[in-house]
């Protein structure tokens, strides 16, 4: 018997996906976050369901990340983007 | 009895284009402010109906959500509730939405629903979406939102009729609250998708200038020379300028002296107004110079970019990469670095990048340098095109960024404690802005710093002439030791002494708390003064200083410059940003207590050596 496995089993943190692979978030543990950063996260567009790209890292220590989330690009630290599950596309 | 005009708030979005529109409705005749008791800029404007009726536009602070999360969204919402102080509430909202990022943009529309006001929607940047190869409808966009919609290009002044009848029309009409929808961002996504007619593939300008711009290595170049640039420009260009208003001010105080009586009011006009306010309007070039990079540099989408490159460097110092900008801008005056910290909204991160920016290199200390390096640093090559001259302006600078990086660590351990610095910005799409809205920017932070600045200075070298002017010396006695200003440094003059300062500089300190440079004329005025001899006054001053001054002394008197808060307008804008005496006052303490320090070791150090 297989078990199918579900989308969310594939799942990694955003800050593991590589520079230019897109992602589909899949769960946002908004406890990892603090209040100001979870409400900034929210207005950002981070949602279940969107699709994220991170597309450019910082020079040092390859942080902050630059992540296009549906039509807009945020700059967010890698702490913060640890705790954004995403589930790679294509 | 006549009513005042329908009050309309311009709201949106961050990087929505909502400033551009409020400039646009309203020319430049605008009103900048602060809501009181907060340090949160308020703009109004006038604008006029097609009808003739005016309105009166008030451009409230870029916000996500009803619910705030910074000190300039709580503005936001009290506006809209009607609960701020110092404004009533609007008759009318103008809501700016970027068609290029309905998505995201829609979500505070819906919400701005409930409220219960007459609304307008500007679908504005509908020529960046097209770019990005949308076609976005504004009538499909009314009728899922049920508000009237006009499509607008805020920096090329395109629809801004539209938006003026659609506010007549707006404004008096009755309108029910609508109820925020439960899941209020997938509501805004599907309106949003439903209002783009289509969508064609292409490549972005912004994603492609970000390839380079925020490329680890030629993204850092790039920075480094954009930097570079503005510097030299601050410096180079603003030369010319400079002389004329040296120039200018010396005319007019030799007119004054011409057209007035020897007495107290000739001195008081002479060397106390037109000598201090001119010691600052000298700066007014460097800073609009300065102002009009950061204007660009903002207006263009690069500032959030340099911020991006420089986060994990500022990080390490416990700062956010938008203190950056703040810090860079501190090198020329750190009066408009303290007033550009307003876009730090960690309010921890926000005070430790305040407390520190005095730290910076600010060019008013080049004067004193400049003087105490040729008196002093014997002019020698010490490796192929390095000066000794130079490497030791190049080691004060260093000292500074060196000293502010460390303070900031302290504070943030210390006083500043609080959650870590965090840094969350949108990286706004490029484009060029309108020269108009440049050239207002540009106008608005100038009378900003004049006031400030101006007023201060204006008062404090006042207060420090009739200091030095009084009592009278009376035959045989020195000015600078009978004055009121005299005693005052004789009582300096023994905290001083320990770290090797002599009563001149004691004398010098005092006037030089107006302003840095004032050091400077200060030191030749006593000199000047106690002098009589023909020949020694042709001396220049820093052949004087050489003859007077032990070498561990000047170099004292260097470290101590690195510190020293000997800027009134620095205390004063510090006083104003954080709402509070507290905090100048401690900055004040534990700079003077750094420049204390570093002074005395430097002093002992030197003598220690034998120099």
């Amino acid at each position: 018997m297989t078990v199918q496995p579900s989308p969310s089993d594939f799942a990694l943190a955003l800050d593991q996906l590589q520079l230019g692979r897109r992602g589909r978030v899949s769960a946002i543990d908004w406890a990892l976050l603090g209040t100001q950063e979870a409400a900034r996260l929210r207005h950002f567009g981070f949602d279940p369901d969107v699709m994220v790209e991170p597309l450019h890292a910082g020079p040092f220590g390859r942080d902050p990340l630059a992540v296009k989330v549906g039509r807009m690009t945020v700059a967010i630290r890698r702490v913060h983007a640890r705790a954004i599950r995403v589930v790679p596309a294509d | 009895m006549t009513l005042p005009a329908p009050l309309v708030a311009v709201v949106g979005n961050p990087n929505a284009g909502k400033s551009a529109l409020f400039n646009a409705l309203t020319g430049a005749r605008q009103k900048v402010g602060n809501y009181p008791g907060v340090t949160v800029e308020r703009k109004s404007g006038r604008a006029a109906l097609p009808d003739g009726r005016p309105v009166e536009l008030v451009d409230l602070p870029g916000t996500y959500a009803l619910e705030p999360s910074s000190p300039d969204e709580a503005v936001t919402r009290k506006v809209l509730e009607g609960n701020q102080l110092g404004e009533r509430r609007p008759d009318a909202l103008l809501v700016v939405v970027d068609a290029s990022n309905l998505d995201n943009h829609l979500r505070f529309a819906l919400e701005l629903r409930s409220l219960g006001l007459p609304m307008v929607v500007a679908l504005n940047m509908i020529d960046m979406a097209a770019r990005d190869g949308l076609t976005v409808s504004a009538e499909q966009l009314s009728q899922a939102i049920g508000l009237p919609v006009v499509e607008t290009v805020a920096v090329r002044r395109r629809g801004l009729d539209a938006v003026r009848e659609a506010l007549e029309a707006a404004i008096g009409r009755p309108v029910a609250p609508v109820p925020v929808p439960a899941d209020l961002a997938r509501e805004a996504r599907r309106i949003a998708a439903a209002a783009v007619v289509s969508e064609a593939p292409v490549r972005r300008w912004t994603h492609r200038l970000d390839r380079v711009l925020l490329h680890p290595v030629a993204g850092v170049a790039i920075l480094a020379l954009v930097m570079f640039a503005m510097f030299q420009a601050v410096f180079a260009w603003s030369e010319t300028p400079i002389g004329w208003i040296e120039d200018g001010m010396a005319m007019l105080g030799t007119l004054v002296t011409d057209a007035l009586p020897e007495g107290a009011v000739r001195s008081l006009l002479v060397d106390g107004i037109i000598g201090g306010v001119g010691a600052v309007v000298v700066f007014l070039p460097q800073i609009l110079i300065l102002f009009l990079f950061i204007l660009l540099l903002e207006g263009t989408g690069y500032m959030v970019r340099a911020a991006f490159l420089m986060d994990r460097l500022m990080g390490t110092a416990g700062l956010s990469g938008r203190a950056f900008i703040p810090l860079l801008s501190s090198f020329a005056c750190a009066v408009p670095g303290i007033m550009a910290t307003r876009t730090i909204d960690n309010e921890k991160d926000r005070l430790t990048t305040i407390l520190v920016a005095p730290l910076m290199t600010c060019s008013a200390r080049l004067p004193v340098y400049t003087l105490i390096i040729a008196a002093f640093i014997p002019h020698r090559e010490i490796a192929p095109f390095v000066n000794l001259q130079g490497a030791v302006m190049f080691g004060l600078y260093l000292a500074g960024i060196v000293g502010a990086l460390l303070a900031a660590l302290a504070l943030r351990k210390t006083v500043a404690r609080g959650a870590a610095s965090s840094f969350m910005m949108e990286l706004p799409k490029y484009q060029m802005p309108a020269l108009k809205d440049v050239a207002l920017g540009l106008w608005q932070r100038t009378v900003i710093f004049l006031k400030r600045a101006g007023g201060i200075i204006l008062v404090t070298t006042v207060l420090l002439w009739a200091l030095a002017s009084f009592p009278k010396a009376g035959p045989g006695e020195n000015q600078s030791e009978v004055s009121i200003a005299g005693r005052i440094a004789s009582g300096i003059e023994v905290v001083v002494k320990p770290i090797g300062f002599n009563h001149d500089i004691a004398l010098a300190l005092l006037p030089s708390m107006a302003a840095r440079e004032v050091a400077v004329s200060a030191i030749a005025t006593v000199y000047a003064l106690n002098e009589s001899d023909e020949a020694q006054l042709e001396q220049s001053l820093a052949e004087r200083l050489r003859g007077a001054w032990p070498l561990p002394t000047a170099l004292a008197f260097l470290a101590w410059f690195v510190f020293a808060p000997q800027c009134i307008s620095t205390i004063a804008v510090t006083r104003r940003e954080t709402n509070s005496w507290r905090w100048p006052l401690f900055m004040v303490g534990y700079l003077f207590t750094l420049a204390y320090l570093a002074a005395g070791a430097t002093y002992w150090t030197a003598v220690a050596l034998g120099l």
